[in-house]
């Protein structure tokens, strides 16, 4: 039952990453729905570990790229070098070649290099040296960026970050699981021996039942309300794009799954809104808010259908 | 907020639409300023180009208004004042940004639609206002919506609302008090450009009306039309002569005619288009109705000009006799003739009198003569001499219908028979779609009366004697080439005929229910309906609860639309009013599992009630496929017996 799996997934994930429940499930959610996933937040909070947690439990096989200022596109998709015993080229192929890539401090990279990784977000595949080579299937990247480094950064302009399908803060921990964090073991160790919860062949079952989540056209109708207030509505100056309105009723129909129905609620839709939607929004007022503040205008400004 | 494209769009055909029919009556000056001026926006429309600066528009204003000034003079009045208006819409189009702009851009298109049947209220205007009306409401809703969409969207919308609209309009045009005549306090100048027969006669007066096929009137006959020959339409009556032209003489008007109706009857309803003239036109003779009075030379007159178009039921006695004690008077002012004048037509006259056996012959053997002269009958005669009526009988001999009955009321006064010139319409046609007779202007007519003793006046017809296909035919029949005839009297174009009796008998139509629907018309309605005689305030109860009755039905229908059969969202809001009577309302945002949730922190004595009832709501509302129906009657169950305190 995919719900069960859901579950553990979540029980497993929750003895590492201590009082982010809320969080941890969105990060879910967002795999379920085949999105990217963006951590913006400061450093040391836990989001490399999230990341290695998510690809431990889901059994996918994971890299890390650090990225850098003096990056370059190859360093990222890979390189050709001149084989001697071949007499030709050989492609070898990048980091970005897993199915879990964490791009950590993606914001540090110059455009050129940030730009070789979103295509590859994009189309699943690499092209380098007038060939294509797919990534692995699934492929996911979660990016972190850091939001208080601002000299000698690139963030994200808002055409990359609509390839995000939910961007997360973390955030500090309460008092409650900084104790648990501080008396516990080290996260790296328990990493090292969390088995992996999925065999092979549940994650496709669990993606073919997050799709198959029913969505009522009561429940559409509530969507498209949201898109079209994010769209017209006064507070907004910049709305959510098609692309937006499909991550949203995906991100819905995964948190659905993890909540154990088998139809979307608007609660559904609220419930990952601030996700999806807080970086894709801006305010008319152009006043930097947190997306929670961002999506909760949205939300009270569309009464249910 | 700007306007976007498909707002521009609207606005822009709207205001094209509005401005067309007026095209046909504005100078070419003003219409080619508000033509430029529209086009002129189109093109920064597509081209991304900027609106003008505002002391450009100034300078336009003021161009438009000197442009007004030069053509009219003045400002008073319909026709300058629609021309500024038209002006006015181009150069408002020109600083429009805003969507307030646009409102205003439809208002003006609005009342310049209206302002059309100022000039003509046929169906093509009709139709052409009913699409502007169509554009005007597309466009506010392309103001209104924050969205663009697809012209077709907008138009289908639009169609929508207009015809949700129709009832009302129907009630409206029923009930709406109706005034008689045209709309009160129009301008002199409404009514300067109607054509028709008028109360003087000269040579080619009459030929020159032949060249307009417009229509005079129709006739809708009860049971068998007369035949045409004897569809004599009597209208003005001239009695004196100055030598060249005749002028109706003093004529008496009484409410009740000096005959004694007799004989065989014909029933009728006449349509009359305006011709802002008091006569009527009647088949002889007719018993006077209501609204009308008979002159002491039978016509049938209103009582004021006819500016509208009007319908009268009539019913006339052909076979009466009539002035058999006509005055000495009228006598004598049929004998009168100018002194000197016409003296070879004066000698024939008295000729026919010397060989006349009695008077009553007279007449025959004039016409006799003129049969045997050789006169030939055209709508182009020669130009006359300095005698009208000598050059036509002796020199030229080729007249029109107003040169045999001139000519023969002279000779008929010289030889000492009362005579008199008769005008009005001789035949008409018959539309073979809705059997109305029509009656053109090119069918207009003139012909004679002479007093007999003991007989009274009779009619004569000389046309007749020389061209009886005239009487019989009509003009087509009788002229040898129909060159000059407007091309849809002429004979020869079948096809044509089909066409134009068919749109003839849907404007005889239009004409009859729509611009004819006269205050008679209306209360004759109402008390067919069973409300009586019904005074105004009786009308204005029945316009308001028809208004009330129409607007009670569509939002009724409205409302049934929004919630179909949702007995679901009817418990569901029941059990919310319920909550909220008790301080617990919910957010209109918040999803039933939420507020469950907080309604069990808050009372925590209904969780259990609560969190059933909203779970069972979100499955039913948002479950996949057809509702539980155990799962649907438990809810409806539980929200209605839920009571909370």
């Amino acid at each position: 039952m995919p719900i069960h799996i859901a579950r553990r997934l979540i029980d497993s994930a929750s003895r590492i990453i201590l009082g982010k429940d809320h969080a941890l499930r969105l990060a879910l959610a967002c795999v379920l729905a085949r999105g990217h996933l963006l951590i913006e937040d400061i450093p040391g909070v836990g989001k490399t570990t999230l990341a290695h947690v998510l690809a431990r439990l889901l059994g996918l096989q994971f890299q890390r790229i650090q990225f850098t200022s003096d990056m370059l596109p190859a360093d990222i998709v890979g390189v050709s070098i001149y084989d001697q015993r071949d007499g030709a080229f050989r492609f070898h192929p990048g980091p970005v070649f897993a199915q879990l890539v964490l791009a950590d401090e993606i914001n540090r990279a110059t455009p050129k290099a940030q730009s070789a990784l979103l295509e590859a977000m994009e189309e699943r595949q690499i092209s380098a040296e007038g060939q294509t080579w797919p990534l692995p299937q699934p492929f996911f990247v979660i990016a972190t960026q850091n939001p208080t480094e601002q000299i000698g950064t690139f963030p994200l302009p808002e055409s990359q970050l609509d390839r995000f399908l939910m961007r997360l803060s973390l955030g500090y921990p309460d008092r409650a699981a900084e104790r648990a964090l501080l008396a516990g073991e080290d996260r790296r160790d328990l990493i090292a021996h969390l088995p992996a919860e999925l065999a092979p062949g549940e994650l496709d079952a669990l993606f073919a039942a997050a799709r198959a989540i029913h969505a009522g056209p009561r429940l559409l109708d509530y969507i498209q309300a949201l898109l079209a207030e994010s769209r017209e509505g006064a507070a907004f100056s910049l709305g959510m794009s098609p692309r937006a309105g499909l991550g949203l009723l995906a991100a819905a129909r995964a948190w659905a799954l993890l909540a154990g129905r088998d139809h979307v609620l608007p609660e559904d839709v609220q419930a990952v809104l601030p996700a999806v939607a807080g970086h894709r929004l801006r305010a008319a007022d152009d006043a930097p808010q947190p997306p929670e503040a961002l999506a909760r205008r949205l939300i009270e400004a569309v009464p249910l259908p | 907020m700007s306007l976007r494209p498909d707002q521009i769009g609207w606005l822009l055909a709207t205001a094209t639409i509005t401005l067309i029919p007026h095209f046909g009556h504005l100078p070419p000056l003003l219409a080619g300023i508000a033509a430029v001026l529209v086009g002129w926006r189109a093109l920064i429309a597509t081209g991304g180009r900027r609106l003008p600066h505002r002391h450009v528009l100034s300078a336009l204003a003021v161009g438009i208004i000197i442009a007004v000034l030069a053509e009219y003079r003045h400002f008073f009045g319909k026709d300058p004042g629609v021309a500024l208006l038209a002006g006015l819409l181009g150069l408002k189009l020109l600083e429009t940004r805003q969507i307030r702009d646009g409102r205003s851009v439809v208002l003006l298109s609005i009342f310049l639609l209206l302002t059309q049947y100022l000039y003509q209220q046929d169906m093509a205007i009709a139709a052409l206002s009913l699409l502007g009306a169509h554009g005007a409401v597309a466009s506010l809703l392309a103001l209104q919506s924050r969205v663009s969409a697809s012209p077709r969207t907008r138009a289908l919308e639009a169609g929508r609302l207009l015809v949700q609209a129709l009832p009302l309009m129907l009630v409206l045009f029923i009930l709406f008090p109706r005034v008689q005549g045209p709309l009160w306090g129009l301008p002199a100048d409404a009514f300067n450009r109607v054509g028709g027969l008028s109360d003087t006669m000269a040579p080619g007066d009459l030929a020159r009306l032949g060249e307009s096929s417009a229509i005079a009137f129709r006739v809708d006959f009860q049971g068998e039309p007369p035949p045409a020959a004897e569809r004599y339409w009597r209208g003005p009556v001239l009695t004196r002569f100055d030598g060249h032209t005749w002028r109706a003489g003093l004529l008496q008007l009484a409410d009740q005619p000096s005959y004694q109706p007799q004989g065989a009857a014909y029933s009728y309803a006449i349509t009359l288009e305006p011709h802002n003239q008091l006569w009527l036109l009647a088949l002889d003779f007719p018993a006077v109705t209501a609204g009308t009075r008979i002159s002491n030379d039978f016509q049938l007159l209103a009582r004021e000009p006819v500016q509208g178009r009007r319908r009268i039921e009539l019913v006339s006695y052909p076979h009466t006799p009539v002035g058999r004690d006509e005055t000495q008077l009228v006598l004598r002012q049929a004998l009168d003739l100018p002194p000197r004048a016409n003296p070879r037509s004066v000698e024939l006259g008295r000729q026919l009198r010397a060989r006349a056996a009695s008077p009553a012959h007279i007449p025959d053997l004039a016409i006799e003569h003129f049969r045997r002269s050789g006169l030939r009958y055209t709508l182009e005669p020669l130009p006359l001499g300095r005698d009208d009526v000598d050059s036509f009988l002796f020199d030229t001999r080729q007249g029109f219908c107003e040169h045999f009955s001139a000519a023969f009321v002279v000779v008929m006064r010289a030889a000492g028979v009362p005579a008199r010139v008769v005008t009005g319409y001789q035949g008409g046609e018959i539309n073979p779609v809705d059997g109305t007779l029509v009656v053109r202007q090119s069918d207009a007519h003139a012909w004679a009366e002479v007093w007999l003793a003991g007989r009274g006046w009779v009619r004569v017809d000389p046309t007749a004697a020389s061209a009886p296909q005239r009487i019989e035919n009509g003009l087509a029949a009788a002229l040898p080439d129909s060159a000059r005839l407007p091309l849809l009297v002429r004979a020869d174009l079948a096809w044509l005929h089909g066409l134009r009796d068919r749109l003839d008998a849907l404007n005889n139509r239009w004409n009859q229910w729509v611009l004819g629907y006269n205050p008679a018309r209306q209360r004759a309605l109402l008390s067919g309906l069973g409300f009586g005689d019904p005074d105004w305030q009786t009308i204005a109860a029945l316009l308001a609860g028809g208004c009330a009755i129409v607007m009670g039905a569509l939002t009724l229908w409205a409302l049934r639309q929004r919630s179909p059969a949702d007995a679901i969202d009817r418990s569901w809001r029941r059990f919310c009013r319920q909550l909220a009577s008790v301080g617990l309302p919910r957010n209109s945002w918040e999803g039933p599992l939420d507020y469950a949730r907080r309604l069990a922190r808050e009372r925590p004595d209904l969780a259990g009630t609560i969190n059933a009832i909203a779970a069972d709501y979100a499955s039913l509302r948002y479950g996949p496929g057809e509702a539980d129906p155990d799962r649907l009657k438990r809810f409806h169950q539980s929200t209605r017996n839920f009571r909370p305190r």
